[in-house]
């Protein structure tokens, strides 16, 4: 996937400005910055959420803005998101087990409730889970159930926005450890977008710093950590509570 | 059945009571209520007719019992049109957005603007009186509200990330529709329509009596008061019987629709 000078402005607000990137298969390309410097609606514009006012989006070697219906299906087939909250990311009404089936239904899979019990298995779960409601599992469990629903597909990239924000520090090392050995088995490739600059050595291959919507540094996370170039950068690490040596 | 929805249960036997009595009107009435009996007109109440008779003899409480199949049936039909109709507009307009949404919206704002009953009054009026007619004449302004609870309720759900996630799982606009919103804006436009039953029958009723609604000789609530309502000084029962049926019948309806809105708030499920 690459991302070609894209730039995205609110009311006047450039919230990305001429942001460029790719990621290989089975690459994790960690995006770190803080809150409101834009990594969410790059992830929203990757995910064609939102359009972007410039550049393009490029996945498997085809333009994939302002795709729609058929197209954009066939798209998402190979690119899926895990958000931040995992209670908010089922439909409350359904069970989990219905949520996890969805995706393949859609694509016509075969055998999906066998498909269910074996990706439950695989993040972690066991297939009894299949029947909880999203408020009935702790929110590590729904981001596991989150993570089986994302690769249930033939995925290629799978976009973490905050994915392990909103959960507890144990349970958030459990997830990342899972994702990344999903992503390693399976090479997919991974756009980890976090605030917290610490997770990233234990995911990220490579790490892009996002600052007021541009990208101030890139490099692999411990280089990043331990000699940062760009000012933004130290500064985010003098004020990171949790930095490499801490850990 | 969940503690929680346990509240629910006197109202809704007492509810489901009177649709039953209104589904099965015909086999529980004790006499006919069309056969006119001259002989005794505005008898009072007694153990042969237990709400007494009307001016024209006929049984009151035979007629207040189907009444209630004429009451309850074309309000809650008319109910169901309306919140169906009116939610479906909502949730596409909500989805949706564009132009589609800006023309029934405005369109709906038309209808908001008209008090209720005097649109229906004057709907009622041209299309000429009936019960069918005064439905279709509430019908026309009804969908306009749950147009627009609906779509306030999606435009919150359509930024929920299971939306986003139901996209990208290749879902379609419709599956989105039917699988993803309708069921999670269902609880509160069913409280809505619980508490507007209490509203829509006083209408019909309203209408009926005003002579827009059913006519003569349908055993209609709001019909039989406009019927009596010379006699209310002097044969009372014959007015009082249906004013009560309607009073029960409303207050029943939204006490139903309160606990409901009890026992569906989502906060109180999680808690």
């Amino acid at each position: 996937m690459e991302v070609r000078n894209v730039k995205k402005s609110f009311v006047n607000k450039n919230v990305l400005d001429d942001i460029n990137f790719s990621i290989c298969a089975g690459e994790c390309l960690g995006v770190v910055g803080l809150s409101g410097c834009g990594k969410s609606t790059l992830a929203k514009i990757i995910s064609q959420f939102i359009p972007c006012d410039e550049g393009q989006i490029i996945f498997c070697g085809e333009e994939i803005a302002n795709l729609r219906g058929g197209k954009l299906k066939s798209v998402y087939k190979n690119m899926q998101m895990i958000f931040q909250l995992p209670e908010d990311s089922f439909n409350p009404r359904k069970t989990l087990g219905w949520s996890i089936a969805e995706p393949m239904k859609n694509h016509g899979f075969k055998n999906i409730d066998e498909r269910v019990k074996n990706l439950l298995i695989e993040v972690g779960l066991t297939p009894e889970y299949s029947a909880r409601y999203p408020h009935e599992v702790s929110g590590g469990e729904c981001q596991r159930a989150a993570i089986a629903r994302a690769i249930s597909l033939e995925t290629k990239l799978l976009i973490c926005d905050e994915a392990t924000s909103a959960l507890d520090v144990t349970v958030q090392a459990k997830v990342i450890e899972l994702l990344k050995k999903l992503c390693t088995e399976k090479n997919i490739a991974c756009l980890f977008i976090t605030h917290d600059l610490a997770l990233l050595p234990r995911i990220a291959d490579r790490v892009i710093v996002l600052h007021e919507g541009k990208i101030v540094e890139e490099g692999v996370p411990t280089t990043i950590i331990n000699a940062p170039k760009s000012p933004f950068t130290k500064n985010l690490m003098a004020t990171d509570f949790f930095t490499m040596e801490n850990f | 059945m969940q503690a929680r929805y346990r509240p629910l249960i006197p109202y809704l036997i007492l509810a489901g009571s009177l649709i039953f009595v209104a589904v099965f009107a015909p086999f529980l009435t004790p006499h006919d209520p069309y056969i006119q009996d001259l002989e005794n007109a505005l008898t009072p109440p007694n153990s042969n007719n237990l709400l007494g008779t009307d001016r024209y003899g006929r049984d009151v409480l035979s007629r207040v019992i189907m009444g209630a199949q004429t009451t309850l049936c074309a309000s809650l039909l008319l109910l169901l049109t309306i919140s169906v109709v009116g939610s479906l507009i909502g949730a596409i307009c909500g989805l949706k957005g564009g132009k589609t949404d800006i023309f029934l919206m405005r369109l709906s704002d038309v209808f908001l603007a008209f008090p209720q009953m005097v649109f229906a009054i004057a709907a009622a009026g041209i299309l000429g009186g009936g019960l069918f007619n005064a439905a279709a004449a509430l019908a026309i302004i009804g969908w306009s509200k749950y147009a627009r609870i609906s779509r306030s309720l999606v435009l919150t759900i359509r930024e929920m990330p299971y939306i986003n996630a139901a996209k990208m799982a290749g879902t379609s606009s419709a599956g989105i529709l039917f699988h993803h919103v309708l069921p999670n804006i269902a609880g509160p436009v069913l409280v809505t329509a619980a508490l507007d039953i209490g509203t829509i029958i006083m209408e019909l009723a309203g209408l009926s009596f005003l002579g827009l609604g059913a006519q003569p000789p349908t055993a209609e609530w709001g019909a039989m008061m406009n019927n009596g309502r010379s006699m209310l000084q002097t044969s009372s029962w014959v007015i009082l019987a249906p004013g009560t049926a309607i009073f029960i019948t409303v207050a029943i309806f939204n006490l139903l629709g309160d606990k409901l809105r009890d026992v569906l708030d989502v906060r109180s499920e999680r808690n």
